[in-house]
């Protein structure tokens, strides 16, 4: 059974009564702080620090030798719940690549709509080949709704390389030189 | 020639008066800047720290110091006020609408006439007040010229026709004419301390300061001082008891039909008030423009001297004008029947207590 207790109120001293102390009390407090570092930030001079596993605007990365990590198979925009991602596959340039070419696709166009993007996340779990991450950008803006979709080339902009230690393709390569060509 | 030196007397008091005015105004203007700056520091935040005058502001690193604490923002603050689209709700009653702000704004710039703000001693070696009008009466002057800034507030509040500034016009006016009570009885002691019979200087702001060069009032009256300080507290609507504005539940009072350049005034008129208030606080209890308590003024003699006591005044006048934002941002507001109780059955049973005191007590030293 609940029980309620009374609570004892002790009667006001005169102190108390004129407020005072109390009101000297509160004015120490307030000098006090005025004499505290402000906690503002400057914001476009100064940025708050963003946490490692911050989920910030999804981005496309490059491997530390420059190449698209991105083999378009679509994973990304198959678990997009509100449907941003679109990507259209396409073929790696075969003079450019040559050992990339005819083995793996590459995206001729990927778009993410960043009106439709929840940043949940998803499209990073979810990619086999770690080629999208959702980065510490926070604040992006645009003047039309075609603007606000983010293109290939500046999603390869924002997301820059990742320092990852894959080395995907040097593996094979090495495997191959060591004659060792169906690894 | 001639012609100059006959009209010398009536151009140099115009002149005065000029230099007065511009200095007053400066200093409004950066009351509200002083207004800002210490609440955000009060509040952890920087303050406005981003209007740069072209010339000055380019300066290497003085430029961006003056920036950074905000110094050109008063220019800002009033051209945006000028600028900004004169806008007249359809329901005001206009006449009214348009000359409340400036009957707000009127009668605190009048009072400054018989404020003497500083000291100088004359070639016949008498000390004489820096004013621009020394009245024998000067106190009862400013009591009443100041309590006329009552019907700025009501005026806007009726003109406005809209419930909220008419309940903060209402608001006002109570407050006001209970707290002008206990501002008048409190420093009634005042005068009859620094004015006895005898006395060359009657009820003149020159005599108070006068009286208090080895002690001042607010030391030996605190009673008084802290009366009259609340009351003055209250005089300018300042935030314990800003009642005519009180934001939560008038939305802004009497300021909220009022936009632009009239707001600006009102603005202005505000603290406008806080400057004469700490003025005259500072004149009646905490020694005008005499050094410290027990000290002789080391001013030098001359021109010096009285740029010095004017300077010393100035300073003090800050500090109290200080002291007034920050009561601002430690205390809330009170509930409108506390500031009523507060009023009358509070300060004014203390004032008339502390007026009896001082009545036997300065007839019980007449009678050893």
């Amino acid at each position: 059974m609940a029980t309620s207790k009374v609570i004892e109120r002790k009667p006001l001293t005169f102190a108390e009564k004129t407020f005072l102390p109390q009101i000297a009390t509160g004015l120490k407090t307030t000098f006090g702080n005025m004499l505290k570092k402000p906690i503002t930030l400057q914001y476009p001079e100064e940025r708050p620090v963003i946490p490692d596993n911050y989920r910030g605007v999804p981005t496309l990365v490059k491997d530390p030798n420059g190449r698209e990590k991105c083999v378009s198979c679509q994973l990304c925009e198959f678990v997009c719940p509100p449907k941003a991602i679109r990507i259209t596959p396409g073929e790696i340039d075969a003079e450019a690549e040559p050992d990339r070419a005819h083995v793996e696709k590459a995206p001729q166009e990927f778009e993410i709509n960043m009106l439709r993007c929840i940043y949940c996340g998803f499209c990073q779990e979810v990619c086999p080949e770690e080629a999208i991450y959702l980065q510490d950008v926070f604040s992006l803006s645009g003047y039309s709704r075609e603007e606000m979709i983010n293109k290939k080339d500046k999603l390869y902009e924002l997301g820059g390389t990742l320092p990852d230690q894959h080395f995907k393709w040097d593996k094979k390569k090495a495997a191959e030189l060591k004659g060792n060509p169906g690894h | 020639m001639t012609l100059f030196e006959e009209w010398l007397p009536v151009i140099l008091p115009v002149i005065f008066a000029l230099v007065m005015i511009s200095v007053f105004m400066g200093m409004c203007a950066y009351a509200v800047l002083a207004e800002r700056k210490i609440c955000s520091y009060i509040q952890g935040r920087v303050g406005p720290n981003r209007t740069r005058l072209p010339l000055i502001g380019n300066v290497p690193i003085l430029g961006d110091f003056l920036t950074g604490l905000g110094l050109f923002q008063p220019a800002a603050d009033g051209l945006k006020f000028l600028f900004k689209e004169e806008i007249t709700p359809g329901h005001v009653k206009l006449g009214y609408y348009y000359l409340a702000p400036i009957i707000a704004l009127t009668p605190a710039l009048t009072t400054m006439v018989v404020l003497p703000f500083g000291r100088y001693v004359d070639a016949a070696g008498v000390v004489q007040p820096l004013a621009l009008a020394n009245l024998d009466v000067g106190f009862l002057f400013i009591l009443a010229i100041s309590s006329l800034g009552v019907y700025g507030i009501v005026l806007a509040g009726w003109a406005s026709n809209s419930k909220y500034p008419f309940l903060g016009a209402i608001r006002s006016t109570a407050q006001m004419i209970s707290y002008e009570l206990a501002l008048g009885v409190s420093i009634l002691p005042v005068f009859m301390w620094s004015a006895a019979p005898g006395s060359e200087y009657g009820m003149s702001l020159f005599g108070v300061v006068q009286s208090q060069e080895t002690l001042w009032l607010g030391i030996w009256q605190p009673l008084s001082a802290l009366i009259f300080l609340v009351a003055i507290f209250a005089e300018t609507n300042r935030l314990p008891f800003d009642m005519a504005e009180s934001e939560t539940d008038l939305v802004g009072g009497f300021h909220t039909e009022y936009g632009a350049f009239k707001f600006g005034l009102f603005f202005v008129a505000e603290y406008a008030h806080i400057i004469m208030g700490s003025a005259i606080f500072v004149l009646l209890f905490a020694g005008g423009w005499h050094f410290l308590p027990g000290l002789a003024d080391p001013w030098p003699a001359g021109v010096t001297g009285a740029v010095c006591s004017a300077l010393w005044f100035l300073a003090k006048v800050g500090f109290m004008i200080f002291f007034f934002i920050w009561i601002r941002w430690t205390l809330p507001r009170f509930r409108y029947d506390q500031v009523m109780s507060l009023g009358w059955k509070i300060l004014l049973p203390l004032a008339v207590g502390n007026l009896v005191f001082n009545t036997l007590l300065i007839a019980l030293i007449d009678a050893l």
